[in-house]
């Protein structure tokens, strides 16, 4: 069923590219109908969940039995809210009516192909499967960006997206090689799987190669989180792709970086990663402040959005950082802390995903991101206004939203390891709810500009895809508990000493 | 002169009086498939001198057969044990084995290629029998285990490969890459002879067989010439592979010969001569003459300067050429780690079987698109040409190294194979070179799929080259995916007498 979900994607994109060239309606219809059947199929596997601990649902094939490597996907409570939050998110962005320049079926075909790969990443419970998907996701996000994206800085932006976050992926190609080469001790063959690498962790510990596996892994998830001083390409990136794209980068490929310090460098090499947990979360910290400082400094909405992912995806490492700064002890903080990194990555890829949506219909009327050009338009669109406040309001963190339960848990797990770090990591707190109400003040409040007195309020595609969107963000802040005992069932065994 | 002729004398005596030629006897089945390469050669050039200029073309059909035969006639000797043969100056093992199959599938693929590009030329027959006695001197060269042999098979290669390349005798560039092709052939294979003279005497033998033992019992004092012995051989071998510092020639060839040969020259001789240096460098001392070191080195300048030169060119077929001169360097990694990892041989014919793939397809696009290489000609192609832009991509990324293509395994298996010998500063080198590649292959892809076309579109050849093309680029995918046939079947290959 996991195969499926996979690979329903793919053959969608197939078929995309055999639909007849000049009927966008019908590629729409069929896009959205392939992209729900995912989600359909990750809904039925999140009620056969056990959560017993380790992988779940596993469906494996021989792929290359001479090197170890197989065809393996399973989930755990880690990559499952994880996965269908993907699966939710991409059938919300293919939804979204966006202007596809004249190629329907080529976006329409490259997104499918985007969500195949992305519920790969998560799915894999194969290391080498994992790298695939995980390498492949950044070639299909180049040339969703550089087909589509705003221009020739696009291609740029294209470009500088394409070699930061592949160096970054041949980085973690070499720790697992280096993790699979010393993998087989005693006889026994060489091996990219997963739960045999978290069972018998053959490089972790004291050691060189441990520490450069370590690093290749952490500078790897790093660029792509991404995590301060690595993070140069996004803003160019989110700026010039369109909406539905940014929100992926944004919702989806971040993830798979903070997702592969878990999976990999977390539950792999937990004593390497101790060594090193409080520089991870000083970064953290740093891009926490950093990343909302800046983003208090953008007049272009969408870079203030994007900044506002490094703040974001800073709360996810700090959480992570502090699961991995002890090997014993304090473990009922450091799964909170955990627990509530997962959550972010959820809440993260909603909110977001949300706000890119809507930073998109808004260039999509206006032809500008500049927030000064903007005002009043409470009055002309109160539906645009009432999701976006929303959005905004569960970005910052409100109590009753996504954001809240995510930040909450991070930072009480944090207090009990690192208590200076995270008290200076809730300025950021403070700065990001000053950044959006801003934002929400000069759109919305104020008088409004005569250029928009013909604005156009949502659309019933916009509403719809938002709406979904936002109706889980409201869920999981007012009855967190299905997701949070998901999650426990996949933090448990990566916090308890062993 | 002198010492040219007791070395004839001195192997002479040695194979008469030590084996014995008449006890041996001649064991003509194992060269087989080399004998139909020559007389269907032969065949070939006497089809062309007499038939008519109508019925020119039916020699590639011709040629295309006596590859067939030549192929089945290989294959059917996988199953016979790996042995040295004629008095051990010739090897019959896997690494021999597999590297004629893949110069015969590469060489058939060049005559589908070369079919419609040579009807032009009157007297096109004899191209053919000229390009299966090229073939036949790669052949020979995978399975040299003899210095004279190896001198005389390299002579074999870079003739015939002269007079392809200098094939359009009106062409001035064609002529001037044939001079720069031949004078620098001429100097270099004078450095292998005198190395090979130099080797001959410090062991007193020619076999390679007799040379590990002959240069492991040198003193000290014979450190020296076996140092620049050793330098002096590698500079021959270098030029065959196109590596540095004998590189000079395959930008320029790459760019002036007909596109087919073009496609011929830099991927065929490469398969051969990397064998016959992973052959060669097996008998050598490891020891203070260190190989090893010398020969990584070799594979870190190259891949470097291929890629520095690659990165600003316009010319497509002049950016092939670079990048073919920094794949060797990807290549040289795999003899760099023989006998050090289990993955060096397996790494070693998989990559030369994904490199000599992507490269004919690669070229096949230029051959189809009737030599067109200005970058800029190709904007639009995706939109002109879907298909021979999906080949363009294909293989290009798979030069780079995006999984499931045939490139990214032989990236795995190379990589893995490096560290695994002590080498990872090699790999990691390697690893920032692919980097810096995604620039120039997406320099040439960016345009193909972003820009829109200019002009009408692009002639193209005819369905002879186009079906080479799609076979080619099916078969990067498919051994990519299926990577495991052809891992698995040569994880047991050996590479005598090492």
């Amino acid at each position: 069923m996991l195969t499926a979900a996979i690979f329903v994607p793919l053959a969608g994109a197939l078929l995309m590219l055999m639909l007849p060239a000049a009927r966008n309606r019908l590629q729409r219809m069929t896009a959205v109908v392939v992209a729900a059947v995912p989600l359909a199929l990750l809904v039925v596997a999140w009620f056969r969940f056990h959560g017993a601990g380790g992988f779940e649902q596993v469906e494996a094939v021989a792929w290359i039995p001479t090197l170890g490597a197989r065809y393996a996907v399973g989930i755990d409570g880690i990559s499952l809210p994880l996965a269908a939050m993907t699966a939710l998110l991409f059938a919300a962005s293919i939804a979204y009516p966006v202007d596809h320049r004249g190629r329907a079926r080529g976006y329409y075909a490259l997104f499918l192909f985007l969500e195949s790969v992305s519920l790969g990443v998560f799915l894999a419970v194969d290391l080498l499967l994992f790298y695939v998907f995980f390498d492949l996701s950044i070639v299909g996000m180049y040339f969703l960006i550089g087909a589509w994206g705003h221009g020739e800085a696009a291609r740029r932006a294209a470009l500088k997206f394409f070699l930061y976050t592949f160096a970054g992926s041949l980085a973690i190609l070499l720790a697992i090689l280096a993790l699979y080469l010393s993998s087989g001790t005693g006889g026994a063959p060489r091996t990219f799987d997963m739960a045999r690498l978290i069972a018998e962790r053959p490089l972790d510990g004291p050691g060189t190669l441990q520490v450069l596996a370590f690093l290749g892994f952490a500078i790897g998830f790093a660029i792509k989180t991404p995590l301060v001083p690595f993070h140069t390409w996004l803003p160019p990136a989110h700026v010039d792709a369109p909406a539905p794209a940014s929100t992926i980068l944004a919702g989806v490929l971040l993830k798979m970086g903070t997702y592969g310090f878990v999976r990999v460098v977390l539950a792999m090499m937990p004593a390497t990663f101790q060594r090193f947990a409080f520089p991870v979360a000083v970064l953290a910290v740093v891009s926490i402040v950093y990343g909302a400082l800046v983003a208090l400094a953008q007049t272009h909405l969408k870079r203030r959005i994007a900044y506002t992912s490094v703040n974001h995806m800073g709360y996810v490492m700090l959480g992570i950082a502090a699961a991995a700064a002890l090997r014993t002890g304090a473990v009922d903080a450091r799964s909170l802390a955990l627990t509530g990194a997962t959550v972010e990555m959820v809440a993260h890829g909603l909110i977001t995903g949300a706000l890119f949506l809507i930073s998109g219909s808004i260039f999509a009327r206006a032809g500008t991101y500049e927030l000064a050009e903007f005002g009043g338009l409470a009055r002309r669109a109160p539906a645009l206004t009432g999701v976006t406040v929303l959005a905004a309001f569960a970005s910052l963190g409100l109590p009753g939203l996504a954001g809240f339960v995510a930040e909450f848990q991070v930072f009480v797990g944090t207090f009990a390891v690192y208590p200076w770090l995270a008290a200076i990591g809730l300025v950021g707190i403070i700065i990001t709810a000053a950044l959006f109400l801003q934002i929400l003040q000069r759109v919305f409040l104020g008088d409004m500009p005569e250029r928009w007195s013909g604005w156009r309020d949502l659309s019933r595609a916009e509403l719809a895809a938002l709406g979904a969107l936002l109706a889980f963000v409201v869920a999981v802040g007012v009855a967190p508990a299905p997701l949070l005992t998901v999650i426990d069932a996949g933090v448990r065994p990566l916090v308890a000493g062993r | 002169m002198r010492e040219c002729v007791r070395w004839w004398l001195a192997v002479d005596t040695r194979v008469a009086g030590s084996h014995g030629m008449n006890e041996m006897g001649m064991p003509v089945g194992d060269l087989l498939p080399e004998l139909i390469l020559l007389g269907g050669a032969v065949l070939v050039l006497i089809f062309a001198l007499f038939a008519p200029r109508r019925r020119q073309g039916w020699a590639a059909a011709l040629a295309a057969a006596v590859l067939v035969v030549a192929t089945l006639a290989t294959a059917r000797m996988l199953d016979s044990p790996q042995r040295l043969t004629f008095a051990g100056t010739y090897a019959v093992d896997g690494a021999a084995l597999w590297g004629k199959l893949i110069v015969l599938a590469i060489t058939a693929i060049v005559v589908a290629l070369s079919v419609e590009w040579f009807t032009g030329d009157p007297r096109h027959g004899e191209y053919y029998a000229m390009l299966l006695l090229s073939a036949l001197g790669a052949a020979l060269l995978a399975g040299a285990a003899d210095l004279m042999q190896l001198t005389l098979t390299m002579l074999l290669v870079s003739t015939t490969a002269a007079v392809l390349i200098a094939y359009h005798r009106q062409s001035r560039r064609a002529g001037e890459a044939a001079i720069k092709f031949y004078l620098l052939g001429a100097l270099t294979n004078g450095a292998l002879v005198f190395g090979v003279v130099i080797l001959f005497g410090l062991s007193g033998t020619t076999t390679f067989e007799g040379l590990s033992g002959g240069l492991a019992r040198l003193g000290s004092a014979s450190l020296l010439p076996l140092v620049v012995a050793t330098g002096l051989v590698l500079v021959g071998v270098a030029f065959e592979l196109g590596a540095v510092p004998a590189h000079a020639w395959l930008p320029d060839v790459a760019e002036g010969a007909p596109a087919p040969v073009a496609a011929f020259v830099t991927a065929v001789p490469k398969i051969g001569a990397l064998i016959a240096l992973a052959r060669l460098v097996t008998v050598l001392p490891e020891g203070a003459a260190g190989w090893r070191p010398l020969v990584a080195v070799l594979a870190a300048v190259t891949m470097t300067l291929g890629n520095a030169a690659a990165l600003w060119q316009n010319d497509v077929r002049r950016l092939l050429g670079w990048s073919a001169v920094s794949q060797t360097g990807y290549g040289l990694m795999a003899v760099v780690a023989l006998g050090r990892s289990p993955l060096a041989v397996p790494a070693l014919l998989y990559f030369l079987a994904a490199y000599a793939l992507a490269t004919v397809a690669a070229f096949g696009v230029v051959v189809e698109l009737r030599g067109q290489a200005d970058r800029a000609r190709y904007a639009g192609l995706a939109a002109a040409h879907p298909w021979l832009a999906l080949a363009l991509l294909v293989s290009l990324l798979s030069f780079v190294g995006i999984p499931p293509l045939a490139g990214f395994a032989a990236k795995l298996a190379l990589f893995g194979a490096v560290i695994d010998a002590g080498y990872g500063w090699l790999a990691a080198l390697a690893v920032a070179n692919t980097v810096v590649s995604v620039f120039y292959y997406v320099r040439v892809l960016a345009p193909v799929y972003f820009d829109k076309p200019q002009g009408g579109p692009l002639p193209r050849l005819g369905s002879w080259a186009a079906g080479g093309v799609a076979i080619a680029t099916a078969a990067v995918v498919l051994l990519g995916v299926l990577a495991n046939g052809l891992l698995a079947a040569v994880r047991a290959a050996l590479i005598l007498p090492g």
